[in-house]
């Protein structure tokens, strides 16, 4: 039963990268999303494919694992590659297919498309596979810190993500229990057509809402009384320190962006 | 005489302008390292009591002092410092995303130094006997082991007076016993004022003392002794006592002659395994 609630999908671990701090982890796909966009030449896609396997090599993952977990955008970078292939018109006609002539450009770019598509998309999910949510909660409220400044309210946002994380699978045993409870009294979830099924959830909805709006006055009760009056004067006891892995990681990726700009052509 | 810590100068309260007064000019007064268990059938007011103690409400009429600090606006949170509560419903008092958080947050709150909270983490969760669960989360939890995880994060930040306010209404039978135990240790260790808010008279009869509430009165201040001797009245007020208290009642019908009105399974069975040697 607990396996149905694994928030996200992080596999704990002790590898390099999942003890370095999450603001790291964060800062470094940020830039490599940007910079993802400046390869063009074979040897500045080379570089970053490298990059990026061996960053998911490192977390000791199994790699079967991680490209499960891709299943979905397969299909999105198959789609897109398709795509630049039909509608591309660039280059020397290099075969036609049914008469319809595929372009040299059109394989390259549709390649390039699509290699810029699955890196991405593996990135940013080594990200969620080797860092608790409550760890990228804390990283998003220590970068976004600067932000107090014009008065955003960072720490109020990052205190509702972790409440948020802390209720999901409060609530998802919640609606488990009500769906249970209303199919006894004959509400029919899994036959009959769409639209009757999405009748269905109304009574499972409504029940859901009613507590969760019951429990978050409580919740709030039971914080004022333990002393809750907002982030100032809080202190915290997750810490997020940056230590020398972390400012050697920045350095290597900070050496392969210069590699990347070195390598285009 | 000695210097009451919670101090109910005829307060009167209720929740509107229109609606009926739940509180009707109750006073009492509770002493450090005393238990005083408040009982009352649903609607009496109980539960209001505690959370005008520490200002989660306020009263129309009427004043509260706690440890001398009469209980307002400006003072909430001088008060909160003292008082600490647990609810009833084990999971929307639970804050952090695991044990170890969830306890820290009191801390927090009063910005305590990390290590310090390190301390007082491991301190408080021993005293509760949840040091072996720190990193687990609240759905991995027991409903018992999430209230003793909250009577934890209450003593963390060491107050002089713990409230639960129907802390074991939620729990299995096991729960319930895991509860009990739980704060008959703590009062024992520590010297602190605790005010338990019940419907069940079962667990009332390690209190110091009893105060009784009925339709937003004070109906009674006794010991749970001379409370179980009013049977009749009490189950007039829809309160039903234990069934020890009933059997006990019923062997002394058929001509048995007790020392003292047995309150527990011990004692009663103290009386009676004693009882051809004292003819």
């Amino acid at each position: 039963m607990n396996n149905a609630f694994i928030i996200g999908q992080y596999v704990p671990g002790e590898s390099l990268i999942h003890r370095l701090d999450p603001r790291t982890k964060i800062m470094i796909i940020f830039f490599f999303v940007i910079f993802v966009f400046f390869a063009n030449s074979a040897a500045s896609y080379g570089l970053l494919t490298a990059f990026s396997i061996i960053s998911a090599i490192v977390t000791r993952i199994k790699l079967s694992y991680i490209f499960k977990g891709l299943t979905p955008v397969w299909f999105l970078i198959v789609f897109t590659f398709f795509l630049h292939l039909i509608v591309t018109r660039e280059g020397e006609v290099l075969f036609e297919v049914l008469s319809f002539p595929i372009y040299s450009g059109a394989v390259i770019q549709g390649s390039e498309i699509s290699l810029r598509f699955f890196l991405l998309i593996l990135v940013t999910s080594l990200l969620t596979l080797t860092t608790s949510p409550i760890e990228i909660t804390d990283a998003i409220e220590s970068l976004l810190h600067p932000l107090k400044r014009i008065k955003f309210p960072v720490h109020e946002l990052a205190l509702m993500m972790s409440i948020s994380l802390r209720f999901i699978p409060t609530l998802m045993q919640e609606t488990e229990k009500i769906s249970k409870a209303q199919a006894s009294r004959g509400v029919d979830f899994k036959t009959g057509p769409i639209k009757d099924r999405v009748q269905a959830i109304v009574p499972l909805l409504v029940p859901l809402f009613v507590s969760a709006f019951k429990r978050a006055e409580e919740l709030a009760m039971a914080m004022e009384a333990r002393g809750y009056q907002g982030g100032e004067g809080r202190t915290k006891l997750r810490e997020l320190r940056i230590v020398n892995r972390d400012r050697y990681t920045a350095l290597l990726f900070i050496l392969i962006i210069i590699g990347l700009f070195l390598t285009r052509s | 005489m000695r210097e009451s810590f919670i101090e109910f100068r005829n307060v009167s309260f209720r929740y509107g302008e229109e609606q009926p007064w739940v509180l009707k000019d109750v006073s009492f007064v509770i002493y450090p390292d005393e238990w005083v268990a408040i009982i009352g059938h649903n609607g009496s007011g109980k539960s209001t009591i505690a959370k005008l103690i520490n200002g989660l409400l306020f009263p129309q009429e009427g004043e509260i002092f706690v440890d001398g600090v009469h209980v307002n606006q400006d003072s909430i949170w001088d008060v909160r410092k003292n008082v600490g509560m647990v609810f009833q419903n084990p999971d929307n008092q639970f804050v952090g995303t695991t044990v170890r958080d969830d306890v820290a947050f009191g801390l927090e709150n009063r910005g305590i130094p990390r290590q310090e909270m390190i301390d007082r983490i491991n301190t408080s969760l021993t005293a509760v006997a949840m040091n072996d669960y720190f990193l687990h989360e609240p759905h991995r939890l027991s409903g018992g082991q999430k209230q003793r995880v909250a009577i934890a994060s209450i003593l963390a930040i060491s107050p002089k007076v713990v409230i639960l306010d129907e802390a074991t209404a939620m729990l299995d039978p096991k729960g319930k016993l895991e509860i009990m135990r739980t704060i008959t240790e703590v009062q024992d260790k520590l010297d602190l004022a605790l005010v338990t808010i019940t419907h069940d008279l079962n667990e009332i009869t390690l209190a110091d003392r009893v105060i009784v509430m009925n339709e937003g009165q004070v109906w009674l201040e006794a010991t749970p002794r001379e409370v179980f001797t009013k049977k009749e009245e009490l189950r007039r007020i829809g309160l039903d006592t234990p069934f020890i208290s009933k059997l006990a009642d019923e062997l002394i019908s058929i001509g048995l002659v007790f020392n003292n009105h047995p309150l527990s399974h011990e004692e009663l069975l103290e009386e009676l395994w004693t009882y051809h040697s004292k003819m």
